[in-house]
């Protein structure tokens, strides 16, 4: 029976019908409790605007970011046509920042990428594979664990030279070993489900069951580590700037400007305190976010989560106690 | 028990081994080394460097020798500080990131500790907000970002501390670098308390203790704080590793003489027996700590002894 014959019968069943056909996907009841997560929409909007102000923000102001103006060394926020002032060669703060904050993003998603193909696809053949080759590749990411990643990405800077490419390929091949441990997990419970038999049992080959059966099915909780990554990456590269590893001048990022504005802070206080807000700010959006998508891929922690901060322990505590939060009614 | 410590130890030997060969083939595949500078130097001379420290060898061989050194404790003379060695600069710089780092550690773990069962205990209170928030703020306000602003602001403006230096470790020289190197552990720790306490206070056990009539004290710190900090005695090792990545930042900002500025600058002009040096000498403590925290939760938490 077709839904055009029940409609003409009675609108009724048809609307009745309708609603049991579409039904709530996993997906569909994620996406609403994130949307109700008031914290993590706005940090959406907020980080949706950053972005936009990374790409066209620069086309945006009349200076670019390498301009030298000689009659507008140091000078204040709305003078000259600067609307956040000029640092200690004339150039426009606000250029500099639109600039910087697209190239700590860039790093953010390229690193993030590199990691997240690095650590899925080694996760996965660890779990999937099991038994010699997953206690070998995870040992690797044991002894890998046990080191101080910082001073391998400033020994790679050092002998490389601080290339752009590079400094993302450093980071991201530093930041996959939660990413591989978080995936091997998935990937060991994920073996035991009878879709996985299934797909063994019309013969597919091991590395297409990974690929199209077990990756896909990873993806809540990888797209969740992802944006906990991202900040991650940032603060990594703002930290390599600020050693003088990372992005070089006359090229900005977040963490080069703010090691440059803390260096004239007494001059021109404006130069340390804008980039450090923009830091922040961009920080906290992910952070919030990826709370918030950990909340909505995966209630069962909700009381870890940092973007509510009420409604967490396990729900008999919630019953308990009478919360606002917004997240913790879903 | 003591089977479980010499596994652990028997994983950490070829961990170091292989930090010391990537660290190793990692700064002689560098361009450049110790000597090169900007004007060159004469053949005979360049020649006769090279064989003080064994750079005409194959790299293997030097690879071996100085494998060698450091199983007897060798880690060489430092290419660049023509008088010391490298346990001389580590010897001579430890202190300062020492103590910073030690009362750092004590503070965060006690500050941090303290908060989170305030949090929890006010569950969804005022005190319980403002705490939470501060943490969110400690997570992303960057330790570089953190020690500028308190430089400029009680530093230079109001003029309660010093901007920089060490003096010789005086109280107010201390303030600062500790403060900034903390906060963010704080943050993480007190969020790591908060969640334990709140689980392990609606557990059946303090219910038990609640319903016996004990003080309320005694539930909170003999029972409930008991099994809430266990996850933070895992985290000890990563905590470690954060202060130490810290300390490189808050040594720079605040000009003090400890051992990230040897670390960095090496690096830079290739000074490839301290730059070993102090990998080794990191990843050794962090490798001991991760090993330390293992065994204590393995102690405070009977189940995971064989694991």
């Amino acid at each position: 029976m077709s839904l055009a014959t029940l409609t003409s019968r009675s609108p009724e069943t048809a609307a009745l019908m309708e609603r049991a056909v579409k039904g709530r996907s996993l997906w569909d009841d994620a996406r609403r409790r994130l949307f109700r997560n008031r914290g993590a929409v706005a940090s959406m909007i907020i980080l949706g605007v950053m972005v936009l102000l990374a790409v066209i923000g620069p086309l945006l102001v009349p200076y670019a970011y390498d301009e030298i103006n000689k009659n507008d060394v140091w000078v204040g926020p709305l003078t000259n046509g600067h609307l956040l002032g000029a640092d200690a060669l004339g150039r426009d703060l606000l250029a500099r920042l639109f600039t910087g904050l697209g190239v700590s993003l860039a790093i953010g998603a390229v690193a993030t990428a590199v990691s997240l193909v690095i650590g899925v696809a080694w996760g996965a053949i660890a779990g999937y594979f099991g038994g010699v080759v997953d206690e070998v590749m995870m040992r690797i990411v044991d002894v890998l664990y046990s080191l101080p990643y910082i001073f391998f990405v400033i020994i790679l800077m050092v002998t490389f030279g601080s290339n752009f490419i590079l400094l993302f390929v450093a980071i991201g091949a530093v930041q996959w070993l939660t990413m591989a441990r978080i995936v091997r997990g998935q990937t060991l419970s994920l073996k035991q489900k009878e879709f996985i038999e299934a797909a063994r049992a019309i013969g597919l080959s091991r590395m297409a069951i990974i690929s199209r059966h077990i990756v896909p099915n990873l993806l809540g909780p990888v797209v969740v580590y992802v944006t906990l990554t991202i900040p991650g990456v940032i603060l990594a590269e703002s930290f390599l700037s600020f050693l003088g590893l990372g992005v070089q001048p006359p090229m900005a990022s977040l963490g080069t400007l703010i090691n440059n504005g803390a260096q004239d802070m007494e001059l021109a206080p404006w130069l340390l305190i804008f980039p450090s807000i923009f830091m922040v700010v961009t920080l906290m959006c992910f952070n919030f976010i990826g709370d918030g998508l950990r909340d909505a891929i995966d209630p069962k922690d909700r009381w870890q989560s940092l973007s509510c901060l009420c409604g967490r322990g396990p729900p008999a505590v919630r019953r308990r106690s009478a919360c606002s939060c917004p997240s913790s009614r879903a | 028990m003591l089977r479980f410590v010499v596994q652990r130890l028997v994983v950490a030997i070829p961990t170091l081994f292989v930090v010391v060969t990537a660290a190793f083939f990692m700064m002689r595949a560098a361009p450049g080394n110790p000597f090169s500078t900007d004007r060159k130097l004469p053949p005979a001379i360049e020649k006769n460097i090279a064989a003080k420290y064994h750079f005409d060898r194959p790299l293997y061989v030097q690879y071996a020798e100085y494998v060698g050194g450091v199983l007897h404790g060798d880690l060489g003379p430092s290419l660049k500080y023509r008088d010391k060695s490298v346990l001389d600069i580590i010897g001579q710089n430890w202190v300062v990131s020492f103590k910073i780092g030690a009362v750092a550690f004590v503070l965060m773990v006690v500050l941090g500790v303290s908060l989170g069962v305030i949090a929890a205990l006010r569950q969804n209170g005022p005190a319980d907000y403002t705490v939470m928030s501060i943490a969110i703020l400690g997570i992303c306000i960057p330790t570089f970002v953190t020690a500028p602003l308190l430089q400029l602001v009680f530093g230079s403006e109001l003029g309660w501390l010093p901007i920089g230096a060490w003096d010789g470790g005086a109280l107010p020289n201390l303030v600062m670098p500790v403060i900034v190197l903390a906060a963010p552990q704080v943050a993480i720790i007190s969020r790591l308390t908060r969640a334990g306490m709140i689980e392990a206070l609606h557990s059946n056990y303090v219910r038990t203790a609640r319903a016996k009539g004990l003080p309320e004290f005694e539930i909170v710190v003999k029972h409930a704080l008991r099994a809430a900090v266990l996850p933070l005695v895992s985290y000890l090792g990563p905590a470690f590793a954060g202060l130490m990545t810290g300390s490189l930042v808050v040594e720079k900002i605040f000009g003090l003489p400890g051992l990230g500025k040897f670390f960095v600058n090496s690096a830079l002009q290739r000074d490839y027996t301290v730059v070993m040096g102090m990998v080794i000498f990191f990843a050794a403590l962090v490798i001991l700590l991760n090993l330390v925290s293992d065994v204590l939760y393995a102690i405070l938490d009977p189940r995971v002894r064989l694991a």
